[in-house]
């Protein structure tokens, strides 16, 4: 049944926010901390857990996928909500403030991911120069 | 006639935005292929047709939620809000290979706190350079620089002005934009290629919407990836800001 798989998404979803939910509260934040992360953890364990012992079908599966492969319209549709006039009226300061941590941080990705080993196939354990 | 058709659409609102959506989507896969013969990904067109359309509908509406202000797109509020975004991107977990996450779990969490400090650093800077010369002020605005919502997050705890909060939202999601905008460019530069790297970019760029956006329109299979170490951007800023970093701050520039 497709609606196995999309309630288990649904499930892992609500988990995680829970939890991420419990964490910020527990830092003392009314903010969550990393629910749709650990989200994505719980699904990618119960995704090995349940394939180990072959109780989830291709049917159930592709309730999963369809979410994931709605996934790019969906992130369109977020980019047609944001407050664009906003962020064209915020003056020079929010624009240099912004231009400027951008920049800097593709630096330190294009610095951190030259660092990379070439075979990633192998474990990443001499990632360290 | 055509209230017929308002009426359907507002009355339709998820149906109304699947089909819009679809028909941007169509569009922009047809411009990719025929103006820039696949150079530019469809995705990255429809994204850019998007963010415009965001700003005909915020100024068409004079509200803050670009098209979904609009009665008649309202729908696209509920598909690109935040519940389905989550969903779609919990969903993409499903084709991680742990072992691929695992090995770069480290070298994410460095980024990730990396992407925190060093924006904030550059938005305080920026600040000072403005003239503002007051800790609540300038931990606002460098928060803003972390993302859009750890900066008002921020400013509400540590008691900032509505202007300074205004200005830190702004930086906040003109960030955004510019990541969802230029990534696909400077993924040669930034070597965007295996999991580990997107990983790193998820860490340092910040955002889950800039990350998530940008990372979907360089290469489908990258994004979970990236939006599993991005997601926890938001938590460790809020986390961080009204805390360690106004702290700093406070030592640093006084009351």
């Amino acid at each position: 049944m497709i609606i196995y798989g999309t309630a288990l998404l649904a499930v892992c979803h609500l988990m995680g926010i829970i939890l991420g939910e419990s964490l910020g509260r527990a830092l003392g934040m009314t903010t969550n901390v990393g629910g749709v992360g650990i989200a994505m953890l719980l699904l990618i364990v119960l995704r090995l857990y349940l394939h180990r012992h072959g109780l989830f079908s291709p049917t159930s599966e592709s309730g999963v996928h369809y979410w994931g492969a709605i996934y790019i319209p969906v992130v369109v549709a977020m980019a047609m909500q944001q407050n664009v006039v906003a962020a064209l009226s915020g003056g020079p300061m929010a624009l240099l403030a912004a231009v400027g941590s951008v920049f800097v941080c593709a630096m330190f990705v294009a610095f951190i991911n030259r660092m990379e080993p070439e075979h990633r196939e192998s474990p990443v354990e001499g990632g360290t120069p | 006639m055509l209230e017929i058709l308002e009426k359907t659409a507002r009355e339709n609102g998820l149906v109304t935005a699947f089909a819009v959506v679809g028909f941007v989507m169509l569009i922009s896969g047809f411009l990719s292929r025929k103006l820039t013969f696949g150079r530019v990904q469809g995705s990255a067109i429809a994204i850019l047709i998007g963010l415009a359309l965001a700003w005909v509908g915020g100024t068409m509406s004079g509200g803050t939620k670009g098209l979904a202000d609009l009665a008649l797109f309202s729908g696209i509020g509920l598909m690109g809000g935040n519940m389905l975004r989550d969903f779609a991107i919990v969903a993409t977990a499903f084709e991680v290979h742990p072992e691929e996450a695992k090995s770069a779990g480290w070298i994410g969490a460095i980024a990730l706190l990396l992407g925190t400090v060093l924006p904030f650093i550059v938005g305080v800077g920026v600040a000072w350079a403005f003239g503002y010369r007051d800790a609540v002020s300038l931990t606002t605005i460098g928060a803003g620089a972390v993302t859009y919502i750890v900066g008002p997050v921020t400013g509400a705890a540590i008691g900032a002005s509505s202007e300074v909060m205004a200005l830190s939202i702004a930086t906040g999601v003109i960030k955004a934009i510019i990541v969802m905008v230029t990534t696909p460019m400077a993924a040669k530069f930034m070597r965007l290629k295996t999991p580990r790297s997107a990983m790193v970019f998820g860490g340092l760029a910040g955002t889950v919407s800039g990350v998530s956006a940008g990372l979907a329109a360089t290469d489908r299979k990258l994004v979970p990836y990236g939006a599993l170490v991005a997601t926890f951007h938001t938590g460790l800023g809020c986390l961080m800001g009204p805390s360690v970093l106004f702290f700093v701050v406070k030592v640093i520039f006084g009351n």
